[in-house]
């Protein structure tokens, strides 16, 4: 694909539009119920579940992330500023002692990373992280 | 199958009996989310690797869902422990059916 400065200034003009009509509140209760749908509904705590991202990433592309949940089983990570909040799910083996992982991520804006992750027990630790992106290096 | 697929996975040689070792995995895929446009204004549709698994000895160790959210050129370190020599491997599937894997052997001393 070619970027011409027309063709880049017209994607730039479509994604902002696309943006504002969609809106926030729409995204982040999305993200809610698909938390709810992992949980069933339980009680969700935390302090087990730690999850580290950084407090602003220059490029939304590639964001990198890491969890780390001793005794979990499972761990779900959300974006919920994405058009589609799921990121990804981590199902630990036997094998993996330390129940840790990394990975990179896209944002499409600063927002919220969160974490959540189903212990042995069967209980639920979710970890929340904002993270500022700034796409172009001008400041956010 | 998505053009340019390469798999590359960093694995210590040799460990001990029951040590845990870190684990690095890459693989080249453009990883499509299926959110962009092309220059028509054409949805591009999703094009992405959906799971991620490694075992060791059959045993699993990690099993991953991908979403549209994982970056270009998947990447992913994680722990795993060595409990006798063997073959770690690991598998990648793509949206399209294919399924890329590379395995890596270990040895304990």
């Amino acid at each position: 694909m070619e970027f011409s400065r027309r063709n880049v200034l017209v994607l730039g003009a479509g994604t902002a539009a696309a943006v504002s009509l969609t809106g926030l509140p729409a995204f982040a209760s999305v993200t809610d119920d698909m938390i709810a749908e992992f949980t069933g509904g339980a009680d969700v705590g935390s302090g087990a579940l730690s999850l580290t991202a950084p407090e602003i990433a220059e490029n939304g592309n590639t964001v990198p992330i890491e969890i780390s949940a001793p005794g979990a089983v499972a761990v779900t990570v959300f974006a919920d500023g994405n058009p589609v909040p799921a990121v990804a799910t981590f199902n630990f083996g036997p094998l993996n002692a330390s129940r840790s992982a990394s990975t990179r991520i896209r944002l499409a804006k600063s927002q919220n990373v969160i974490a959540v992750a189903k212990m042995e027990d069967g209980s639920f630790q979710r970890a929340d992280v904002p993270v500022k992106v700034t796409i172009g290096g001008c400041g956010g | 199958m998505a053009k340019g697929v390469k798999p590359r996975v960093k694995v210590p040689k040799s460990a001990a009996a029951g040590e845990t070792i870190t684990i690095k995995t890459l693989i080249s895929h453009k990883m499509e989310s299926g959110q962009r446009k092309d220059a028509d204004g054409n949805q591009i549709p999703r094009s992405i690797i959906n799971r991620f698994t490694a075992d060791f000895n059959g045993e699993n160790v990690i099993d991953v869902t991908l979403e549209p959210a994982i970056s270009t050129n998947p990447y992913f370190q994680f722990d795993a422990v060595v409990p006798e020599a063997g073959e770690f491997k690991f598998t990648w599937y793509d949206d399209d059916g294919s399924v890329y894997e590379t395995s890596k052997s270990i040895s304990v001393s």
